[in-house]
């Protein structure tokens, strides 16, 4: 819908304060990464940059230079079908990157990649973030999100969920736990409950997990009732589990009998 | 949500571009159809079933010319005759031009051309700008060959003609007009129906099937279908002999660009409408 490939049923979207369609470069302002292949697989790889290159008025210099900054050059002069999933992902950041666009658009830029792959297009991201770019990337891997994005947006069943910094998201929209270790693990439970906390049965008999209070205030009370502590670990709620929490409302079709 | 906007941040420090054109558009579509390899096979048979057919036509007519009856010599077209290949050499231009729009869709490289142009009308029209150029050169080189080659084989057994002898310039141009109005008309197609292989059929049945068809009804329903149908109609550029219910050379070709522009603004429309 931003690029113009889709039509909202609703509402419009301008990237810079202008409609895509009438960008006068397009290319040279958004880049985007769609599904790795989209792409006629009949061409070379330095044609397809190329053509594209060419509709944009870019500099045929700059298809090579791209080429370079993925890592294809060996392969500019191979039909693109004989590329593997990477190899593909490649190509289309390629494409993307060959306006040296301000705004750079990832649309699940690591599916289907191996952990290499992965490393590099995450690595890749956050050069580009910042080299002061504005980088958008859409994917439904939470646990990379985690480790790529600094600002996230949630949409659920087409509405906006949340608007806020990961750290933030993590923070708010998730109870946080304290993990303990203690011989006398049965007293710190009874105290804990005691002082207003959950406390539910761990792992072992003297694992106990605590939630309503900080490390801190665990650690407190176990001093102050003497108690031994062998392991005090605050758990924070994965990026993953904060979603799960915040979208279980919006989840479009929920498995039943599956309770969480 | 309404007006969601995604601005650039920070300072923009790269150099100043300019907008793109059309003329970059056409860049690009040269050499999209020039970087796959249907593209030359295409042409290929274009060329070699052009000529050779043309010439293995052109020496069984002019051999069979001496047995044939009155009304036969009468209608004796020794141009149309050596241009007959491109007739089927036609298949090859319409195959090419509808893959050169419905590979796109066929590999989703459309959704990246149309990030690079958004406009999508542009993408259309240098595309068959730059297909129709290419079926012209390709077009006339294959039927002036065709007919000089077919006019050295029928000379001696049957009567040629000349390129100065009247009409036979204008035919011999118009195979390859005829030629590239059906190039565009298949790029029209192909962005219609966005799938080869329907495509394909579809090309198929419009040049071959639904004449071939209208020749078993009767003279009533067969004979408007022979002189309004838009690729028959076309084709009467390159003949010099006007056979009843055929309309005359330019008007027949009229009546193919007509048709032509109506499907190219059928696939304008659907193009700008449609999600891609």
């Amino acid at each position: 819908m931003i690029l113009g490939l889709d039509a909202p049923t609703q509402g419009s979207v301008t990237v810079g304060g202008r409609r895509y369609r009438d960008l006068p470069a397009p290319m040279r302002e958004v880049g985007a990464l769609l599904e790795a292949k989209a792409v006629h697989g009949g061409r070379r790889a330095r044609d397809h940059l190329l053509c594209l290159a060419q509709s944009n008025g870019i500099a045929r210099r700059r298809v090579d230079e791209v080429l370079g900054i993925v890592g294809l050059e060996g392969v500019a002069r191979r039909r693109a079908k004989g590329f593997s999933v990477g190899m593909g992902q490649r190509l289309g950041i390629a494409a993307a990157l060959l306006g040296d666009p301000a705004v750079l658009i990832f649309d699940e830029p690591v599916n289907g990649l191996d952990p290499d792959g992965i490393h590099w297009v995450r690595t890749l991201m956050r050069e580009l973030a910042a080299e002061g770019r504005t980088v958008p990337v859409s994917s439904h891997l939470m646990s990379e999100m985690a480790l790529t994005a600094d600002h996230l947006l949630v949409i659920g069943k087409g509405r906006l969920i949340a608007d806020t910094s990961v750290d933030e998201f993590v923070r708010s929209s998730s109870q946080q736990s304290v993990h303990v270790r203690s011989p006398q693990a049965a007293e710190l439970a009874a105290r804990g409950r005691e002082a207003g906390a959950t406390v539910r049965a761990g792992t072992g008999p003297d694992v106990i997990d605590i939630t309503g209070m900080d490390s801190a205030e665990v650690g407190r009370l176990a001093a102050a009732h003497g108690l031994t502590l062998f392991e005090l670990t605050p758990v924070r709620a994965s990026l993953e589990e904060a979603f799960m929490e915040l979208t279980r409302d919006s989840v479009e079709y929920q498995a039943a009998g599956v309770t969480r | 949500m309404t007006g969601a906007t995604i601005a650039p941040a920070g300072p923009d420090q790269r150099a100043a571009f300019h907008a793109a054109t059309f003329g970059d558009a056409l860049r690009s579509e040269w050499t999209k159809l020039r970087s796959v390899r249907s593209t030359f096979w295409a042409l290929t048979v274009t060329v070699v079933l052009g000529i050779a057919l043309g010439a293995v036509i052109s020496a069984a007519a002019a051999h069979g010319y001496a047995r044939s009856s009155a009304a036969g010599k009468l209608s004796w077209d020794p141009t149309a005759v050596s241009l007959d290949g491109i007739g089927i050499a036609t298949l090859a231009i319409a195959v090419l031009g509808v893959l050169c729009v419905s590979s796109e869709y066929s590999s989703g490289m459309i959704r990246t051309s149309l990030i690079a142009v958004p406009k999508r009308g542009r993408v259309l029209a240098a595309k068959s700008l730059v297909f129709a150029a290419v079926t012209f050169v390709v077009g006339e080189a294959t039927s002036f060959t065709a007919f000089f080659a077919g006019q050295a084989l029928i000379a001696g057994h049957a009567p040629h003609a000349a390129l100065g002898d009247p009409g036979v310039a204008r035919a011999v141009v118009g195979a390859g007009l005829a030629l590239t109005a059906l190039a565009v008309l298949s790029v029209a197609v192909g962005t219609v129906l966005r799938h080869p292989a329907a495509a394909i059929a579809c090309m198929i049945a419009v040049l071959f099937v639904l004449p071939g068809i209208a020749q078993a009804l009767p003279d009533s329903w067969r004979n408007p279908v022979t002189e309004f149908w838009p690729t028959q109609a076309g084709g009467q550029l390159a003949s010099i002999h006007q056979a009843a219910h055929t309309l005359a050379p330019w008007p027949g070709f009229g009546v193919m660009c007509l048709f032509v522009a109506i499907v190219y603004a059928i696939a304008w429309t659907l193009l700008n409408r449609r999600d891609a």
